[in-house]
């Protein structure tokens, strides 16, 4: 039974004395996930032809899909620059949250990892708005229509990650809660007349096509989507007719100070 | 200690109830553009999803305080 009181993965290593330094179940998943995927990818990257056949066709299909993607939410250029970004994001998380086809714990069932890829979205954003339009710019995007609705403007930007690792890390770990109890009621069930749980075997196999194929598609799609979407409002800079009245507005002033010297 | 296994069973359940009108709602006024124009089905569900998705947040923040209020009992 999984235990609630720590919402954690279990710690599988521990460094040294003291037990202050270890590492947690999903760490080493991820890093195992991680160059497995590297290796797959170099693989399907690797010997290409002109006339695509075999496992070129399956590498052209994915990436095409992910850049045209990425070019439908930021736009041409842009697009293009942050489409491989979006890409590794999107591919690593549908197979970290479908771990629980091979009976492991899901990656992203675990708040640390998702706060950490939510965090890395937020600095992306961050870094790339303000690389864009400069702190003013940013500012004054902030501000957009008035300046009055800064503040609130500026918290909707600072709640942005914590909704992102909550919403992933509660879909995983609900359906995660979800298969666990159905796997104990069943071998509660069986229990009763036979001594091998035989009932776990066929019935969780439509929970797991719910929970373990179809959410984790959704939730990674979501993820990226939500990711594309705020960084693409966040380099746009404020709207064309605000810019414009901000311009008269200091113009009139300038003249203004003309008239009265 | 029967106050807390309360509040966790309300706070799931009354989110459930909002979110899952809420999400009626919407899934309802996608089905009828879908019919009014099926050219742009495709375009509607991607924002569907996502519209939906900002709404599940509300859902999932009540889910974790349920698992918070549960791990107290």
């Amino acid at each position: 039974m999984i235990q609630f009181s720590e919402l954690g993965p279990r710690i599988i290593l521990y460094f040294g004395s003291g037990g202050k330094v270890f590492l947690t179940e999903s760490t080493c998943f991820e890093i195992i996930l991680a160059v497995i995927l590297a290796v797959v990818g170099i693989w399907l990257g690797s010997g290409l032809e002109k006339v695509p056949r075999g496992k070129q066709i399956v590498a052209e299909v994915l990436v095409g899909w992910v850049y045209n993607f990425a070019q439908q939410n930021l736009g041409k250029i842009r697009g293009e620059k942050f489409a491989p970004y979006l890409g590794s994001l999107i591919v690593w998380l549908v197979f970290a949250n479908s771990l629980g086809l091979i009976g492991l714990r899901p990656i992203t069932a675990d708040l640390n990892v998702t706060a950490a890829l939510a965090v890395m979205s937020f600095v992306l954003i961050q870094g790339f708005a303000i690389k864009e339009l400069g702190v003013r710019g940013r500012i004054d995007e902030l501000g957009d229509p008035y300046y009055a609705i800064l503040p609130m403007n500026v918290i909707s930007e600072l709640i942005l990650p914590v909704t992102l690792a909550l919403r992933l890390f509660g879909n995983i770990f609900g359906g995660m809660v979800v298969v666990d109890l159905w796997m104990h009621l069943m071998e509660f069930l069986s229990y009763k007349f036979c001594a091998v749980p035989i009932l776990r075997c066929i019935t969780v196999i439509p929970l797991n096509l719910f929970f373990d194929m179809f959410e984790p598609v959704i939730q990674a799609y979501i993820f990226t989507i939500l990711t594309a979407v705020n960084l693409e409002e966040g380099m746009s800079g404020m709207r064309e007719d605000t810019a414009e009245k901000r311009r008269l507005k200091r113009e009139k002033k300038k003249q203004k100070l003309i008239k009265e010297a | 200690m029967g106050l807390i296994a309360i509040g966790a069973g309300l706070a799931m359940g009354l989110a459930a109830l909002g979110v899952g009108i809420g999400q009626g709602i919407l899934a309802n006024g996608a089905m009828h553009g879908m019919s009014r124009q099926p050219e742009i089905a495709g375009k509607i569900t991607g924002n569907m999803i996502l519209a939906m998705a900002i709404m599940e947040t509300a859902l999932v923040l009540s889910f974790v305080i349920a698992i918070m209020l549960y791990s107290k009992l």
